[in-house]
């Protein structure tokens, strides 16, 4: 549970079929389609009129902002240009900033010929005693360099939207355009309230022949209202962040993740890195990566990951295996020692043998390939049971013939990183 | 006796816990117990769905606790409650926690539950803070005043409770996001120092209730606390609060704090940790650059979480040195009698049970019938049949006399509406009882007179055939008791109106049975009485009973003790009212289709005939 961000598509399609209970006269009309990998170019047409009589915009629409600064922003383009634009990059491998990932999603929509001076920036953020709206006229790429002339309307969490006057702090430079832009920010901050919004940015939006049309729009939502939002939030998916395609194996504990009450995590840092964490609960697995990094580990450290909510003896089997099957693929090229963290805190009722039981099966399957790889284990948890859970591994370590090292509560909970690296390298 | 500002908990302080979370609320009524507290913490339970009372240990003795089914009901009979532990779902947690807080009398509200919207955390924040009351969480275990008051599950289970020395207090104020690592750091700084007077996680959520700040000022207030000690997170910016608050003089006390979350700067920045508010979103907010800050700010900050105890150690031996700090004398504590459900689970006690059941078994993942899965069952295709077989007999029975069971239940299932069962049934359901109501009442109708002759049946004829009665004696025998033969006779059937379904069961008898002995003799039974009067025939129930012995005769896997189960505990009767059963069901279901009226007997169809009183018949 958290904020998540969505594609501007949707958040655009909300604003169009929803802003309209809250502003009288904002006719937005949410002209905007979506292209995907398995998009038919031809039904987009025919699904979208105005695709082929009008100039287009083309961009992609995968959580990333700056995409002209990156060049990925076809402007005042036909329908033959854009279909030849997005055809080109469809799937193709990018460099965005410091990521690369494949284009997957296109957004089109018709172009907004206007000047760069009438580009107009608002936001809506969230903090811990209400929420914020930041205006300007100066929107457009340059918003940060011009920050000072942004106008910050604070608003406390206790008031109510309707009682919101923002004409009066709205600057008065609009002249004709300050009365439907306050209702239109108004409006804007009541749709952020009731459904959803953690976050919103339009830069920038623009009056085209007296209507009010976002050009541009980031939006994040905190999924945490999913059960108030269900209807609203009907079809709406939470893509992931850019570049970050699930490997096989975080995909398959993903799944059991969704299956299971409790918790199962892998995200996979450096598959060929010698330092591999299996740490029970979401707080211990941050520290115990902390204390990897902080020993000088950080590019050696391959997984991040936790398993918590008392997982099931074949849970916590499942997710060691796919943990040892990539560790044990291949030798450190050095020949150097491979790090096994098996970690955690003192848990408050979990049964610390049972949740051993699954781990103990998964590296008796993999006994030969964790001697062959060359592995060294270290084990340290507490809590309900845990000197049966101990026992268990220790004597495994004798059947195992690879070096297991337990620990229980009377030991540091990270101390076993230490032990198990040294002081760094 | 009233508390201070800075003090959230003391001995005497009682809350309601809202939600039946009877584990919970034992665990909080253990730990007061181990504390020494006279008076249990929790004054009752709020549970939506149900008042009246809860049966709790207080120690080896067993006390009530009241429960209401709302707040306000709760508040008006415990005046003195000032806490609502609300375990109360992330859909109600909103609702819940501002009607607590509308209560006057209530002060501090801790919220258990995970994945509160951010918009209803902050709102129920701000009007917390409106009113000088505090919030706990969302999303947090609570805390726990040291010998005093445990929030719901906080530190786990007793042996850690006690291994962590939470029954008294120590030197040192605790507070972290993270309610996981709440136990770890009872363990560290009781290890490293006196341990803690008070531990308190705020939850890992965006936007807690109460934030680290908040709880640092007032460890600072309480002249309990000698050490502060914080455990910070990446992302946010709560921990720079501390960090002014430290530079403009508000913490005078030694802090020991670390911020998790250092190893951010390696991982991909769309890793979500565990907590919501895990992610930085400026570089201000990386754990890195709060831990650099707080150092800067003269907070006493380890290179890594793996030196935090050794911090805490050094800081609590330099006050000891200073004299400002001593060792605690440990109190004696009173043992916590082991729950039976545990010991029993670590083969520690043993006690003798008063039931026994050797048929079925729902304690697994799948229900047991005679030791058999219930997707076995299903994958053999044993039919009804097969699992009376299993049930009622414990045996797994041949196909072919699986079948002869369900031959039986579907012959007996019904014979209209006019005999005892379905008439008794359709006059309750037509007096507006409901269907089981109306089918006990036709169920109660079978007996020695109807339906009831099938164990009867079997008893006297295998009785005779074993005895060796030749059919001629056997019927003379009855005849000197003045007894009918049980099985024999029909009101309607006869010979020359033969029944047609006991032809259909002895059809079935002669193809696959091995042997049909007692059928054999029964026939021969039937010779003499039908000649004597033609509706004396082997009747349905009788039939049955019989083929039955023949069928346990004919199977491998009954021998003669079985039989005689059978047979002493009327096992057979049973075939008829479970056949039946499904026939009186629709009779009933069919009145209530019809809506039928009341039904009422017509007088004309009764001859009315009373003892004359006016005549003085009854005199002398």
């Amino acid at each position: 549970m958290a904020q998540r961000g969505i594609r501007e598509y949707d958040a655009k399609k909300m604003l169009a079929e929803r802003l309209p209970d809250y502003v009288d006269d904002f006719d937005y009309d949410g002209q905007i389609a979506l292209v995907t990998p398995e998009t038919d170019l031809e039904v987009v047409a025919v699904h979208n009129p105005w695709i082929k009589k009008k100039r287009l915009v083309v961009k992609p629409d995968q959580l990333f902002g700056k995409r002209g600064a990156h060049g990925l922003i076809l402007l005042d383009a036909t329908w033959d240009e854009a279909r030849e634009y997005i055809e080109e990059r469809m799937g193709k491998e990018t460099l965005v900033g410091t990521v690369v990932g494949p284009l997957t999603h296109f957004l089109i929509e018709p172009f907004i010929p206007h000047d760069e001076d009438e580009e107009l920036y608002v936001a809506i953020k969230s903090d811990y005693g209400g929420d914020s709206i930041y205006f300007s006229t100066r929107g457009g790429v340059d918003i940060e360099a011009n920050w000072d002339k942004v106008a910050n309307i604070p608003v406390d969490i206790l008031a109510k939207a309707e009682d919101l006057d923002l004409k009066s702090q709205l600057p008065a430079e609009l002249g004709d355009r300050l009365k439907p832009a306050a209702e239109f920010v108004k409006g804007l901050y009541q749709l952020f309230k009731d459904l959803g919004f953690a976050y919103l940015e339009i830069n920038p939006f623009v009056f085209s022949d007296g209507r009010i049309v976002p050009l541009d729009l980031v939006a994040r939502l905190d999924d945490a209202e999913a059960f108030w939002q269900r209807n609203n939030w009907k079809g709406l998916e939470f893509p992931e962040p850019f570049g970050r395609a699930l490997t096989e194996e975080e995909a398959y504990i993903k799944e059991i993740d969704s299956r299971t009450g409790a918790s199962l995590k892998l995200t996979i840092l450096n598959p060929r890195g010698r330092v591999w964490t299996m740490v029970a609960g979401g707080g211990a697995s941050v520290i115990y990566a902390d204390t990897i990094c902080d020993l000088g580990f950080g590019g050696e450290l391959a997984n991040y990951g936790e398993y918590s909510g008392d997982p099931s003896t074949e849970d916590t089997y499942e997710y060691t295996k796919t943990v040892l099957d990539l560790m044990t693929r291949e030798k450190d090229p050095q020949g150097r020692t491979k790090y096994l963290l098996i970690g955690g805190g003192i848990a408050n009722f979990t049964d610390v043998a049972k949740t051993f039981k699954g781990v103990v099966m998964a590296l008796e399957d993999y006994r030969e390939r964790l001697r062959d790889t060359g592995v060294e284990i270290y084990v340290r948890r507490g809590g309900p049971n845990y000197e049966e859970g101990l026992r268990i591994m220790r004597s495994l370590g004798e059947r195992l013939g690879v070096p297991i090292n337990v620990f229980g509560p009377e030991t540091h909970m990270t101390r076993i990183v230490s032990m198990a690296l040294g002081g760094g390298e | 006796m009233t508390m201070k500002d800075y003090m959230l908990f003391d001995k005497n302080t009682r809350a309601f816990v809202y939600g039946y979370q009877v584990n919970a609320i034992q665990r909080m009524l253990d730990f007061d117990y181990l504390c020494g507290r006279s008076v249990p913490s929790v004054a009752a339970i709020i549970n939506p769905s149900r008042a009246g009372i809860h049966k709790v240990f207080w120690g080896t003795e067993e006390i009530l606790l009241p429960m209401y089914r709302t707040i306000p009901e709760a508040v008006a009979d415990h005046p003195s409650v000032d806490v609502v532990v609300n375990f109360a779902s992330y859909r109600s947690a909103f609702d819940t926690t501002m009607e607590a807080l509308a209560q006057p009398s209530i002060k501090t509200v801790a919220i258990i539950a995970e994945g509160v919207p951010e918009r209803m955390s902050r709102v129920m924040a701000a009007t917390a803070k409106n009113m000088k009351k505090t919030i706990i969480g969302p999303a947090t275990v609570g805390g726990l005043a040291a010998g005093a008051f445990r929030i719901g599950n906080t530190a786990g289970t007793i042996e850690n409770i006690v291994e962590s020395k939470l029954y008294r207090p120590g030197c040192v104020g605790f507070v972290s996001k993270s309610g996981g690592m709440l136990n770890e750091a009872f363990n560290i700084i009781a290890r490293n120092s006196s341990g803690v007077v008070e531990g308190i996680a705020i939850g890992g959520d965006r936007y807690p209730g109460s934030n680290l700040m908040d709880h640092i000022l007032r460890f600072e207030a309480n002249p309990e606390v000698a050490i502060i000690a914080c455990l910070g997170e990446v992302g946010g910016t709560d921990e720079y609060r501390i960090v002014e608050a430290l530079k403009a003089g508000k913490i005078t006390k030694p802090l020991v704090i670390w911020v998790t979350g250092t190893c951010s700067k390696v991982l991909p920045s769309s890793v979500q940790f565990g907590h919501a508010g895990a992610k930085a979103q400026t570089d201000l907010e990386t754990a890195d650059a709060k831990n650099k800050a707080l150092k800067e700010a003269g907070a006493v900050v380890p290179d890594s979480f793996d030196s935090y105890g050794d911090k805490i150690k050094e800081v609590y031996e330099r006050l000891k040195a200073e004299g400002r700090v001593e060792d605690v004398a440990e109190p004696e504590i009173p043992v916590i009698p082991k729950d039976f459900v545990k010991a029993s689970g670590e083969g520690t006690v043993r006690k003798s049970t008063n039931l026994i059941c050797t048929i079925s078994d729902d304690r697994g993942e799948e229900v047991l019938y005679a030791g058999k899965p219930l997707s076995r069952v299903m994958d053999d295709q044993m039919g009804i049949g097969g699992v009376i077989g299993l049930l009622w007999f414990k045996k797994e029975l041949p196909p072919w006399a699986a079948e002869f069971i369900e031959l039986v239940l579907q012959i007996v299932a019904d014979h209209g509406p006019a005999v005892s069962a379905a008439h008794n049934a359709i006059v309750a359901s037509c007096a507006g009882k409901d269907l089981i109501s109306s089918l006990a009442s036709g169920l109660l109708t079978i007996g020695p007179r109807f339906g009831g002759a099938i164990d009867d049946a079997a008893r006297e004829f295998k009785r005779a055939h074993d005895f060796g009665l030749a059919p001629e004696q056997f019927v003379n025998e009855m005849k000197s008791k003045g007894t009918n033969i049980p099985g024999i006779g029909h009101r309607i059937k006869s010979v020359k109106n033969p029944d047609k379904r006991v032809e259909l069961l002895i059809g079935y008898a002669r193809e696959h049975f091995k042997r049909t002995d007692l059928l054999d003799y029964a026939l021969r039974v039937q010779e003499i009485t039908t000649a004597k009067k033609g509706n004396l025939i082997l009747n349905v129930d009788g039939c049955i009973g019989i083929l039955f012995m023949d069928l346990m005769g004919s199977c491998d896997v009954f021998d003669e003790r079985d039989i005689d189960d059978v047979l002493k505990y009327g096992y057979l009767n049973g075939l008829f009212a479970l056949g039946r059963s499904i026939g009186i069901i629709g009779h009933i279901l069919d009145q209530k289709r019809l809506e039928s009226r009341l039904y009422r007997h017509p007088q004309d169809d009764i001859a009315y005939m009373l003892p004359n009183f006016e005549c003085g018949e009854l005199r002398d």
